[in-house]
């Protein structure tokens, strides 16, 4: 008789449910085996734990399915001082996120089958959360040959964008679509008509006052009406990234109207932040796209509460000091997100612009099914990647207690509420609040 | 305040450390500097045109673009004022990397300049550098932003010919939105409660001015009527391949300063420019040089004044709030 080994069994307990998939929201609690979830509920557990199970007790807050982040910035290869797989694995547990989806703008570019398994062997060896990675729709980000989108989602790749940078010719844009439909891909797109949008801020009256090279809002909406016909000409699959303005939000909901196979997200300093954060040249508010008007943060919120909106994600970009120690002109645009993404998404709950199950879609099973991954979801079966936190706890943000490398953050000193306690993958506890 | 440099002056009237822009000034402190000024428009005039208020004090200009008559003038309003003065230009196209500005600064810092005057091609790079310095930091001009010192020169300029600043109508013409003249203008005409018209091609007029309490037009000689002063700006001709203006010629025949379109203007009309011109491009040369009505020699004048002025005022109040630091550590 062969004698299995004993399983790894987690029993959380004295919960509250919280899963976005399924709308359940209930005391209750969880079973977790071998990385799996086996069994959740109100009532489990109610005559005892099972065999060899350790207990968590959650002391009645919630457990969620843990983020997922479609939009980070991990910097490795090729700016390891900015940040690594090691230290935005540790930033994202702080989180509360535990998959997230690297950006292809490395040293070298994400843009071959090579660079998608190195960054999968730097996940596995950095050993954090899950780490995925898009890759390039075009050699190099240059905008001119599309990469061979087949084979790197054979090896990986869950999604292809060039990153920080649109996808600028119409006819490159129309064949990535094309050709990505084929394998059923997803072509993602930092929406920003370039020959618009040379500047530095939101072009308007602070940037006239401080004598900044204003970028119009229409520099987006113009990208994104442009994109949207060509899907409809393709059929392709389309998600725009982080949208930051009101006539975008409602072309988008326009084309999903339409019925247009289109999904977008945002970021969290699009709806906690306008322009004026930039106030006196502060780098730290330098954003690509910029931070816009007040109209535009309140339709962001909208947009989210209304669904058109699909997803949140942190837009996580570390920076070091090197980089927005600058004129503002010259800085380097981009917030480090991974661990502020939780706490300023649950301000639209405390705001009561969304239930708290509808927020937690936005951050989980919505971004996992825009990218197909198995994620953001209690369900048996499902992987034990849990996010166990109290949405009332107040803290203030502070970049220099932040795990992620560097701390270029507009947000220090912000009283927020909501605070991660545990984050688990696979079972696997990856951080503790202390 | 009457003319009182020299040693009995109060400084009440302007008490900021630093002068970076003339937004936020008040009315009161934009005033006490040209009062300040006025007084040394007369002791310039004289044969004896040293003062020793800054005896033993170090001015470094530090000039990150080129400009021969603004850095001139800093230099010869510190000598006048007995400061040593040494001159850093930095070919900005040489250094890039921005860490070097912050570097700069520590560099300098370590030599204890008592003022800086900095000039510098990005718009907010001066108050960076300011926030750097243990010194008092003057605005040479950051980028698009302001150009504080300009701005004082040109108010000088014209309560010194017309009596006073306030209910006057001011038309800005030209390339606006690459302006720091502009922009330091505008805070400070308006400030004294002047009405500023401003007018340009659609193309060089910034987003929603208008908010900044002013005027705009496209037609010269609509936004030229009844104006007291005409305030023409350089067109940065470098920037003509960026297709804000077709060619100079057709730039000059829209918006050029000429005769004929000064007709719409008060017959007494003053005319301004912050220099160098380009003449036959935003100005015609015959009125560039017309001794009664454009004031362009006069304001290079009173440039030195004013920069006097400032250079004794934010002094002043570095080494009075450093002898009060000194007071409460003891």
């Amino acid at each position: 008789m062969t004698v299995l080994p004993p399983k790894h069994r987690t029993a959380y307990v004295n919960a509250r449910l919280l899963d976005p998939a399924s709308g359940l929201d209930a005391p209750g609690g969880l079973l977790a085996e071998d990385g799996k979830i086996t069994d959740l509920g109100p009532g489990l557990f109610k005559d005892g734990l099972p065999e060899g199970a350790q207990r968590v007790d959650c002391g009645g807050a919630c457990l969620a399915p843990g983020l997922v982040d479609m939009r980070v910035q991990i910097r490795e290869p090729g700016e390891e001082h900015k940040e690594t797989m090691v230290t935005a694995g540790r930033a994202a547990a702080a989180g509360g996120v535990t998959s997230m989806v690297g950006l292809p703008n490395t040293e070298p570019v994400i843009d071959d089958v090579a660079g998608v398994e190195f960054i999968a062997r730097r996940a596995r060896e950095a050993k954090g959360v899950k780490v995925y990675t898009y890759a390039a729709v075009t050699r190099k980000l240059e905008g001119k040959e599309l990469t061979e989108m087949g084979l790197l989602a054979e090896n990986g790749a869950v999604a292809f964008t060039d990153g920080l940078k649109p996808v600028e010719n119409a006819q490159v844009m129309r064949r990535a679509l094309a050709y990505a439909k084929t394998f059923g891909l997803l072509i993602v797109q930092h929406p920003e008509e370039p020959s618009l949008a040379g500047g530095a801020m939101n072009g308007g009256e602070l940037a006239t006052r401080l004598g900044l090279p204003g970028i119009p809002k229409l520099a987006e909406v113009m990208m994104i009406e442009r994109d949207l016909r060509l899907v409809e000409m393709t059929g392709g699959r389309y998600h725009v990234a982080h949208v930051s303005t009101a006539e975008s939000v409602e072309a988008i909901r326009r084309a999903k109207d339409r019925g247009l196979d289109v999904t977008c997200d945002t970021a969290p300093h699009y709806f906690a932040l306008n322009e004026l954060a930039v106030g006196e040249y502060r780098t730290f508010a330098k954003v690509s796209p910029p931070l816009r008007s007040e109209d535009d943060r309140i339709a962001i919120l909208e947009g989210i509460a209304d669904g058109t909106i699909d997803a949140i994600a942190s837009d996580h970009s570390p920076h070091d000091q090197e980089s927005k120690r600058l004129p503002f002109g010259l800085a380097e645009p981009g917030i480090v997100g991974l661990e502020t993404l939780l706490p300023l998404s649950l301000q639209l709950y405390h705001w009561e612009k969304c239930g708290l199950l509808d927020l937690l879609a936005h951050l989980t099973v919505k971004p996992a099914g825009i990218l197909g991954l198995d994620a953001g979801r209690l369900a048996k079966g499902a992987p034990a990647d849990l996010l166990i936190f109290k949405p009332d706890l107040s803290w203030k943000i502070q970049p220099d207690s932040f795990e992620s490398k560097s701390k270029n953050s507009p947000f220090e000193g912000l009283p927020v509420q909501g605070r991660v306690v545990r984050t688990v993958v696979d079972g696997r506890a990856l951080f503790e609040a202390a | 305040m009457t003319s009182t440099h020299g040693t009995t002056a109060s400084y009440e009237g302007y008490r900021h450390r630093h002068l970076l822009g003339i937004e936020g000034l008040t009315a009161s402190e934009i005033l006490f500097l040209l009062d300040l000024s006025d007084g040394y428009v007369a002791l310039n005039r004289g044969a004896d045109k040293k003062k020793d208020l800054l005896t033993g004090r170090t001015v470094i200009n530090l000039f990150f673009e080129n400009s021969t008559r603004t850095r001139t003038s800093f230099e010869l309003a510190a000598k006048r004022l007995s400061a040593d003065v040494i001159n850093m230009s930095v070919a900005w196209s040489s250094i890039k990397k921005g860490e070097t500005l912050i570097d700069t600064a520590m560099t300098l810092n370590a030599m204890h300049p008592d003022v800086l005057v900095v000039r510098h091609p990005d718009s907010g790079a001066v108050q960076l550098l300011a926030e750097k310095m243990n010194c008092a930091v003057i605005n040479g001009g950051d980028g698009s932003h302001e150009h504080p010192t300009q701005a004082l020169l040109d108010a000088l300029t014209i309560r010194r010919r017309l009596g006073g600043i306030e209910g006057l109508q001011v038309a800005i013409c030209g390339d606006i939105a690459h302006s720091r003249v502009a922009r330091s203008n505008i805070h400070l005409l308006t400030t004294l409660g002047a009405r500023v018209r401003l007018i340009a091609p659609p193309t060089l007029m910034p987003g929603q001015i208008d908010r900044m309490g002013v005027e705009t037009f496209s037609d010269m000689r609509k936004g030229l009527k009844d104006c007291d002063i005409v305030m023409m700006l350089r067109l940065q001709t470098e920037r003509m391949q960026g297709s804000y203006v077709p060619s100079t010629r057709e730039y000059f025949h829209f918006f050029g300063l000429d005769q004929e379109k000064l007709q719409a203007a008060k017959p007494d009309a003053l005319i301004m420019h912050p220099g160098p011109m380009n003449r036959g491009v935003e100005i015609d040369s015959e009125l560039a040089d017309d001794i009664h009505r454009s004031v362009i020699r006069e304001q290079v004048e009173m440039g030195v004044a004013v920069r006097m002025a400032c250079l004794e005022t934010l002094n002043h109040n570095l080494h009075a709030a450093r002898s009060r630091q000194e007071q409460a550590a003891q």
